[in-house]
């Protein structure tokens, strides 16, 4: 069964995604935190995939993904983690090689479980107003432009590859 | 306005709790200054600031009869707005689809373990 994921602006500065997994939540904060599992999930629009994803799970330790597309483009983006207080809490910051946000972003991510399953609350706080804007432009403009017809052969690979 | 400077007002328009209700009453059908004061605890000058903004944002237009000048919601640019925030809702709503068949995909391994 699929979720609703919710998406809000709760202040200018601000967009926030709630969603139910049908999962405890050590399990969700495990995909959230180790890079066999991430790998398998935060790809982004069709095409694209990591090249790089590395994880320092500590406090002040940094994060590195890049995402590679089909079509040879990349993008990376690197953070710091803040605070973890596995599996309920992470918040860290995240900054995009292209800098489209204008500084760094605050995420944090918060899982409450009720049942066998985790709610999950991620915040992003953004530096301005126009900085949150410019990040929902560019997950418009990669949207538009993944390559759907070939992601069936890169998911195949990176299956097989794993 | 350029485009972006159009969705940063139509954006900052709608982070506002009265505004969105004001929109949300509007979506009825136009009213006037009056009748949008009355389910809020606002005077009527108070109303109008947040009109003020609706308007600058593109998001109302109001009506040319002096005495009423009812006002209307326009949809253009809310619904760039809203196209904006789906698409950002599209690509996460993939990348959780995906963490959910990773789920369960876990649970299930764990379940055999």
């Amino acid at each position: 069964m699929t979720h609703r994921l919710e998406v809000t602006t709760p202040s200018p500065r601000e967009i926030a995604m709630t969603r139910v997994f049908d999962a405890p939540r050590d399990l969700v904060f495990d995909c959230w935190t180790i890079p066999a599992l991430l790998k398998r999930w935060l790809t982004g629009p069709d095409g694209w995939s990591f090249s790089v994803c590395d994880v320092d799970l500590r406090v002040g330790g940094n994060y590195r993904f890049v995402w590679q597309h089909v079509d040879g483009r990349d993008m990376g983006m690197t953070g710091t983690y803040r605070e973890i207080v596995r599996p309920e809490r992470l918040a860290s910051t995240e900054l995009f090689d292209m800098d489209w946000t204008d500084g760094e972003a605050h995420v944090t991510l918060v899982l409450t479980e009720r049942g066998g399953r985790t709610t999950s609350a991620m915040t992003v706080l953004y530096s301005s107003e126009k900085a949150r804007d410019g990040a929902i432009q560019v997950g418009m403009a990669d949207g538009v432009a993944a390559g759907y017809d070939r992601l069936d052969g890169v998911l195949a690979e990176r299956m097989a590859a794993e | 306005m350029t485009p972006s400077e159009r969705l940063d007002a139509t954006f900052a328009a709608l982070a506002d709790p009265t505004r969105r209700a004001i929109l949300a009453r509007l979506i009825e059908g136009e009213a006037t200054v009056m009748e949008l004061a009355e389910p809020f605890d606002m005077s009527q000058p108070a109303i109008s600031k947040h009109l003020k903004v609706l308007e600058r944002a593109g998001l109302i237009s109001r009506g040319r009869d002096a005495q009423r000048r009812p006002c209307r919601i326009e949809g253009a640019a809310l619904a760039e707005a809203v196209g904006w925030m789906e698409e950002y809702r599209k690509v996460w709503e993939g990348n959780y689809r995906r963490l959910d068949t990773l789920l369960a995909e876990l649970q299930a391994h764990k379940g055999k373990a």
